[in-house]
């Protein structure tokens, strides 16, 4: 049987731009990937909470409404409280330079932009799941 | 988990007794991988199992189990039970790859303590469920989960094994035309100890209810034994919930009454020490070099043509000892 | 071309079937409609600006509203955090549309409101503005989009469960026909479907699908189908196949008109007419060399001219990314003003009639999608296969199929796969959002509870919920409930408590 990695894909906020989010969700359960879909208007508690019972290594967010500032801070803030900030959080969605900088200072693996190449996340994940399993 | 397994395991275990649920996810993850890893898991997770009660909910893909299991849980939680959901998703044949969606419906649990939802991918095993269903179950009766949620896969065909695994098996369908029927093909008349004919917003769910008490009713049944009630339920109006909460539990009833329940625990517990001591010789047989040796100078036989295949069953036979 | 009748398949320009166009004259007689959209930040913000829009000529405006007021939450709700009056104007009770219009006449204007899951209570607040200016409900017009089917199948903005979201539509229809004659009740709408991945003829089928899902319920509710069908419109994507997105256009508007005739029985011609707002595709536009977006959204414009379409909303080329800039607006607008007087395309009526290949693609554009209806009426209808997830996968496995084929590069796009910058940076402005918008807001929603009669509100709430649960029409009671000041976000909950909530599987 063996290790397969474990991703969790949400898509927080009001509006329902989940295209991205299924795509994604697709392409890394054809790359072998056990991918856990919470779907549409998400909380970060409650992704922070399905995160941990489902022990991802991996929580992929697709963030369109402008409010990644507040999102993935708090995400990182209730993961570090309950002792799992083993997990890596990635990102997709429309979002500035300067801000991926912070956020990628506060913690946040990757941000991926516009356009991206599938095969890039894919790798991105199996790289980072590498390094953490050994 | 490195070269210092044991120790991490250890470290893990401890924070799994004192409520911590990552290391309680940890080692789910840990039973899901299988191996060595996992019997050992297992040696410290089994004797703290309680006796959680277990309860499988099965039926065709969108009938309507995931929103059950959610309104099961929030009835139970309203009485303080811990509550514990399983739920099985396939695993792609292509890929290996799963798409785990069962939680979506269980968002409403977010925030609940006494709630810990798991969403596990087939892998390979073809009765409906994971191979470790059983394990993670034992997993969360440790943890302190009183009643156990199962969701199979629903992917239709013989999904029997949750009959193996839980106490109380529910049977979803929906008043859909020859849903009841695909029941009967794929043997779900025979598992179920409950029946739901959910969707009951929809017309024709009354009539579709009675069609299934009706083949239930042929059914030769010895007196006192169990017969299996039909329960009408909306799950998208919240009705008919505490209906099937109560047929549950008088089904759990029946099964203290007369020692039953020890009788099935015991049965379940025996299938289980089959089935994986099976597996576990299957591989062993099917790795031993002698029996590999074999195969791979007369297969060609068969390819050929020169000998069937039941004969060369009966030389590899011949190899295998069982002392 | 075999088997194809002029007049049985083409007909002339503004004649039965109209594949040729609705009007016999087209843009002979008039250009199609230059609608930009736009509108962010507070009622009062968006008043200013509707005064200078109206000052400047204009007569039609447009409303888009923020993400919570689109879910049915009031600005200080916590699911509203962070999102109040972010892409589009907050409105929580009557008192924002009051402030919204101030001193604007309903009677003088149009308003288009994109507006779905809650959409009778925004117009509930519409037209009680227009109450307390004087104007009666039959001098007001205008367009709410209420296409909930939609919202099911793509866009996801839902509240209620298909059912009863389907009979509030048959209660504004109903209620429209008799005492708001002038309003347009329904835009059915495939843009979103096709945003979300699809091809254009799953644009074409489960648009058209969801038109006859409409038409079939008010039927069912006992409306002269003759007094609704002139009401609904439709809005539909611009994307980059050329040929096939004309194609798509003159399909819609035959197959419409003889479903409308022939199995609906709508006996006034404009029942028949199938009128379209376009938009331009934003999924297709690029964060890579974003000037490119120009020449891709002008053809898609003229992709629709070509189509017939009564009105267009062209993207601007910084639209993906940000709010447009001011320059990227302007050139959207004089990319439809050139094509309007510069090209000349607008002189000939339906000019790619008769052509071989656009008379074939339209007839297989329609055979695919009477191929699909087939396939919904097998399923039980469009609610059933919503239910099913039937939409959402055929979408899914679309947008995937998509993404691949891009991915590996069997489809071309200039400056993403193929033709690259070296070493382009992606250069993605900051939005620049002021908090304050929210805080006021939430401010006022407070005040507003505290101030109004708080009785009534229960009163009339209760009313609500007994209406909800009996067969009697919500409009009159949401007016009523709107008129005591009740938010949209207590309106919704009852509802809710009544009709439930939907939750989408998760379909792939
Ligand atoms: N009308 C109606 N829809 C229901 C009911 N129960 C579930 N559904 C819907 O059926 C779909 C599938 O439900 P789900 O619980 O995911 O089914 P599962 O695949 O068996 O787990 C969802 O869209 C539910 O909202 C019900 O009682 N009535
Ligand atoms: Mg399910």
């Amino acid at each position: 049987m063996g290790k397969k990695i474990r991703v969790l894909v949400a898509k927080p906020g009001l509006d329902g731009h989940d295209r991205g989010a299924k795509v994604v969700a697709n392409a890394l359960r054809d790359a072998g990937m056990e991918v856990v879909y919470t779907g549409l208007h998400q909380t970060p508690e409650m992704i922070a909470e399905s995160a941990i019972q489902e022990d991802v290594d991996v929580i992929g967010l697709s963030i369109l409404s402008g409010a990644h500032l507040t999102m993935f801070p708090r995400l990182v803030e209730l993961l570090a409280e309950r002792g799992a900030d083993h997990i890596k959080i990635i990102g997709g969605g429309i979002i500035p330079d300067e801000d991926i900088a912070r956020l990628e200072e506060m913690g946040v693996s990757r941000l991926f932009g516009p356009g991206t190449d599938t095969r890039d996340i894919i790798e991105f994940i199996r790289k980072s799941c590498a390094d953490s399993v050994s | 988990m490195g070269s210092n397994g044991g120790q991490d395991l250890q470290v893990l275990i401890e924070r799994f007794e004192q409520g911590h649920a990552t290391a309680a996810a940890r080692l789910i993850t840990i039973l899901e991988n299988g191996g060595e890893p996992a019997e050992s898991v297992m040696d410290r997770i089994f004797p703290k199992a309680r006796g959680a009660y277990r309860i499988g909910f099965t039926g065709p893909p969108g009938a309507g189990k995931s929103s059950l299991v959610l309104h099961i849980s929030q009835l139970l939680r309203r009485r303080d039970v811990q509550i514990g959901v399983i739920a099985v998703d396939p695993t792609s044949p292509f890929s290996g790859g799963a798409l785990l969606g069962d939680r979506i419906r269980m968002q409403r649990l977010t925030g609940d303590p006494g709630v810990f939802v798991r969403s596990l991918a087939s892998r390979g095993s073809l009765g409906g469920i994971s191979n470790c269903t059983d394990e993670v179950a034992d997993l969360l009766d440790a943890f302190g989960k009183e009643m156990i949620l199962i969701e199979t896969v629903g992917v239709g065909q013989s999904e029997l094994e949750i009959a193996e695994t839980t106490h109380t098996v529910v049977v979803i369908l929906v008043p859909e035309s020859g849903d009841g029927i695909q029941a009967m093909k794929a043997g779900l008349m025979e598992i179920g100890d409950v029946f739901v004919m959910n969707k009951a917003d929809h017309p024709d769910s009354e009539l579709a209810a009675k069609e299934i008490e009706d083949t239930l009713r042929l059914k030769n049944v010895p007196d006192g034994a169990w017969i299996p009630p039909v329960v009408l339920t909306s799950a998208l109006e919240g009705r008919g919930i505490k209906e099937l909460a109560e047929s549950i539990e008088k089904h759990h009833r029946y099964l203290e009454e007369e020692d039953r329940l020890v009788e099935k625990r015991r049965r379940i517990l025996r299938s289980r020490v089959r089935s994986a001591f099976m597996d576990r010789m299957e591989r062993k047989i099917w790795d031993d070099p002698s029996v590999r040796e074999i195969l791979s100078e007369r297969i060609g036989d068969v390819y050929e043509g020169r000998l069937s295949p039941y004969r060369l069953v009966q030389e590899l036979e011949k190899r295998v000892k069982i002392e | 071309m075999a088997n194809l009748d002029y007049l049985e398949d083409l007909g002339f320009p503004g004649e039965f079937p109209f594949t040729r166009g609705v009007y016999p004259t087209m843009y002979r007689g008039r250009f199609w409609t230059m609608r930009q959209f736009s509108g962010f930040g507070t009622a009062r913000d968006t008043n200013k600006r509707y005064h200078f829009l109206l000052d400047h000529g204009q007569t039609g405006l447009s409303v888009a509203f923020d993400m919570p007021t689109i879910m049915g939450y009031d600005s200080d709700h916590e699911r509203s955090e962070g999102e109040v009056g972010r892409c589009g104007v907050a409105i929580d009770s009557l008192r924002d549309m009051e402030i919204h219009f101030d001193g604007i006449d309903l009677a003088k204007i149009t308003t288009s409101m994109t507006i779905n899951a809650p959409a009778s209570i925004l117009l509930a607040f519409y037209l009680c503005t227009g109450e307390g200016k004087g104007t009666g409900f039959d001098q007001m017009g205008g367009t709410i989009q209420n296409d909930i089917l939609k919202e099911y199948i793509a866009q996801k903005s839902w509240i209620f469960p298909p059912e009863p979201s389907m009979r509030i539509i048959t209660d504004i229809l109903a209620f429209c026909s008799d005492h708001v004659p002038r309003w347009n009740t329904i835009s059915i709408s495939g843009y979103h479907i096709r945003e979300a991945g699809s091809t254009a003829a799953q644009e074409l089928a489960f648009t058209l699908a969801d038109g006859f899902a409409y038409v079939e319920a008010g039927i069912a509710a006992g409306i002269d189908v003759d007094t609704f069908a002139p009401r609904l419109s439709f809005f539909f994507n611009a994307h980059l196949d050329f040929f096939e997105e004309i194609a798509k256009y003159r399909a819609a508007r035959r197959i419409w008109a003889k479903r409308m005739r022939d199995m609906y029985g709508a006996k006034d011609p404009s029942s028949w007419l199938l009128r379209f707002h376009t938009q331009t595709a934003g999924c297709s536009l690029t964060a890579q060399q974003p000037e490119n977006n120009i020449v891709r959204t002008a053809y898609q414009a003229l992709s629709a001219v070509l189509g017939g379409t009564q009105s267009l909303h062209t993207n601007s080329m910084d639209e993906t990314l940000a709010l447009p800039s001011e320059k990227a607006v302007r050139i959207a607008l004089r990319t439809q003003q050139l094509i309007a007087h510069e090209t000349g395309v607008a002189n000939t009526i339906d000019p790619l009639a008769g052509s071989y290949f656009i008379e074939a693609k339209t007839r297989e554009m329609e055979e695919k999608a009477q191929e699909y209806f087939r396939k919904i009426e097998e399923l039980g209808g469009v609610i059933k296969a919503i239910e099913k997830g039937f939409f959402q996968k055929e979408i899914g496995r679309a947008a995937y199929e998509y993404q691949k084929a891009v991915e590996e590069r069997r489809k071309v796009i200039v400056g993403v796969n193929r033709f690259k910058l070296e070493g382009e940076k992606l250069e993605i402005p900051i939005l620049k959002i002021d908090h304050q918008v929210e805080l006021d807001q939430r401010e006022a929603v407070r005040k507003l509870r505290e101030e109004r009669d708080n009785d009534k509100v229960a009163r009339e709430l209760e009313r609500l919920k007994e209406t909800a649960a009996g067969p009697d029409n919500l409009m009159p009671v949401i007016l009523d409930c709107a008129r005591c000041y009740c938010t949209e976000g207590e309106i919704i909950q009852v509802l809710k408590e009544v009709f439930g909530e939907y939750q989408e599987p998760p379909f792939f």
